[in-house]
């Protein structure tokens, strides 16, 4: 709850500082403001608590993936400094909202209350229509943005519908008290509270654009700027499924039975759409867009097998997820300015020019294809264990074959880097780049050598 | 409260109407082009929501729901905000608010 508070207050310093004149500040203050919440937040280890009547329950659960935000939020912050160098004008405006992004889904971790589920779901989409458009001149990050209200706003009317015939047929809004319901009407469920919770269900399999609900993010994630790109593509998934998640396991625990085949179907859906579509990308954020739908397909499986409580695999391949698409984006952002093109082409010759960077990023997609030693192999391995266990054969099976598809899209940039001929551009990578890309390749490093730190958390 | 609601139509009939708005404003964001006419389309979507959400709340004496709404009625104005700015700008760069002028976008 603390952490939720101290981050709304980091947002309104943002505003505030810019009529203060603090505009060479805003970006140092909030990155050590985002470090402290990062260590505040993990003092609520333990501690189990409900605030605010009900509305917010703060658990291990929420404190674990809270800290998984924060921690992504830091990363793209660290990185905004020099991505807005050109847009000074606005930095005040650009860093208060990507910090209320990460209010909106602190509010989806830790609701108690499926009101608190709404609002945190709108001022997490809201900031990012707002983000995805914030190229006011360009027409791609302007249709980007429509794209993504239109649909998002689509979604959210569907969350309600589904959030009031729960409403209508339970009582109430509280997450526990529902679940009580449902345990003690076994049998005896009216078919509205099955139409709501399937249209609940649907729309956040749209906000972490699982298949067939995946439409609009190749469209989003190419035209929005990359560095929104990046922070879509992790913070938003990552806090996506863990709210699709805690649904899951605390509201339709005692209903998993109907939700199986939905979410079986899904998952197979998500991962033959996101890797066979990615193989015929040329675009970086397009290929990465569809690479970030195949990893839903994966983390769908987890949601299927959710009545055995996977929690750990969970946060383990959504913090594998982040790292190596973060150092990704920390490499190519760069890249795309020196040559001007987000295609994969603009990476030819990288590894005769830097031949550090072209090892870097070659390091972020063997992490993207789960090649050992780095965290998304053991990420793939605890989620196929995870899905066996939970009786998924044919399922696994699927998901197997697709990870080997995948290793093909992600070689292609590698081979573009060191089998193509490049042009001469100078590709030079700042600090604040470079720092995070460290960051993100060591954790990922190390965590996929010794894993035991954060699957065995719970 | 219970007398007021004893004159009144059974509660399946809300039920029906919020349904049929809800539905006529998801065919209209699906079948309109116009941008426009499809935000007010997703309003309306919105706005069934809210009659569903208050006639339960009415029918089960829970003032919960009622409460619900006022936050449904602030997060809609929000987001009309935002999207006619954004609507605002692609405006300006294309002189069209038909969505299928959105077509930068494809692969």
């Amino acid at each position: 709850m603390n952490t939720l508070i101290y981050t709304s207050v980091l947002g309104f310093f943002c505003m505030v500082a810019e009529i203060l004149n603090l505009r060479k500040l805003i970006v140092p203050i909030v990155v050590l403001g985002l470090a402290i919440i990062f260590g505040l937040n993990l003092l609520d280890w333990n501690l189990n608590k409900s605030f605010f009547n009900d509305m917010l329950r703060v658990d291990n659960f929420s404190v674990a993936f809270s800290g998984l935000a924060i921690f992504t939020s830091l990363l793209v912050l660290i990185m905004s400094g020099d991505y807005y160098q050109k847009e000074q004008g606005y930095i005040s405006d650009f860093t208060a909202i990507l910090v209320f992004i990460l209010v909106g889904g602190l509010m989806m971790l830790s609701f108690a209350n499926l009101t608190m589920l709404f609002l945190g779901v709108e001022t997490l989409s809201i900031a990012l229509y707002v983000m995805a458009g914030s190229r006011r001149f360009d027409i791609r990050s302007n249709e980007a943005g429509f794209k993504y209200f239109l649909m998002g706003s689509f979604a959210s009317a569907f969350l309600l519908f589904g959030i009031a015939l729960i409403f209508g047929t339970s009582g109430s809004f509280n997450i526990y008290t529902i679940a009580e319901y449902t345990a003690n009407s076994q049998g005896n469920i009216s078919p509205l509270f099955y139409t709501g919770m399937v249209m609940v269900i649907f729309a956040m399999l749209f906000k972490v654009s699982a298949a067939p609900f995946h439409f609009w993010a190749p469209d989003v994630y190419e035209g929005a700027p990359a560095l929104i790109t990046a922070y879509m593509s992790t913070l938003v998934k990552v806090v996506g499924f863990a709210a699709l998640y805690k649904l899951l396991t605390v509201v339709f625990y005692y209903t998993s039975v109907k939700t199986g085949l939905i979410l079986n179907f899904v998952a197979i859906a998500t991962l033959i759409v996101g890797n066979l579509m990615a193989l015929a990308q040329d675009n970086f954020k397009r290929l990465l867009a569809y690479s970030g739908i195949s990893h839903a397909g994966y983390l769908m499986l987890l949601m299927m097998a959710s009545h055995e409580l996977p929690t750990g695999s969970l946060l383990f391949y959504g913090l594998g997820y982040v790292l190596s698409t973060l150092a990704a984006f920390a490499i190519a952002i760069p890249v795309f300015e020196a040559e001007g093109s987000e295609n994969i082409s603009a990476f030819n010759g990288l590894g005769k020019k830097n031949p550090i960077l072209a090892a870097a990023l070659s390091m972020a997609m063997l992490g993207l294809a789960g090649i050992p030693p780095f965290i998304g192999f053991l990420g793939k391995y605890y989620i196929f264990t995870e899905s066996l266990q939970a009786g998924f054969f044919y399922t696994t099976l699927i998901a197997i074959i697709c990870s080997i598809i995948g290793v093909y899209y992600y070689f292609k940039v590698i081979i573009a880097m060191y089998g193509k001929p490049g042009n001469d551009q100078k590709v030079s990578v700042s600090f604040t780049y470079a720092l995070v890309l460290g960051l993100t390749l060591a954790l990922s490093l190390y965590l996929g050598i010794r894993p035991g730190a954060i699957i065995n958390i719970f | 409260m219970k007398e007021v609601i004893t004159n009144t139509p059974p509660q399946n009939w809300y039920l029906v109407l919020s349904t049929l708005l809800f539905s006529i404003g998801v065919m209209g964001v699906l079948l309109r082009r116009n941008a426009i006419i499809i935000l007010m389309c997703i309003e309306l979507m919105l706005n069934s929501v809210n009659l569903l959400l208050v006639s339960f709340s009415a029918y089960a004496g829970n003032t919960d729901g009622q409460v619900f709404v006022f936050f449904i009625m602030v997060v809609a104005a929000a987001e009309v905000a935002v999207g006619l700015a954004l609507l605002v700008s692609i405006y300006r760069n294309l002189g069209s608010t038909d969505i299928d002028v959105l077509s930068k976008l494809k692969g």
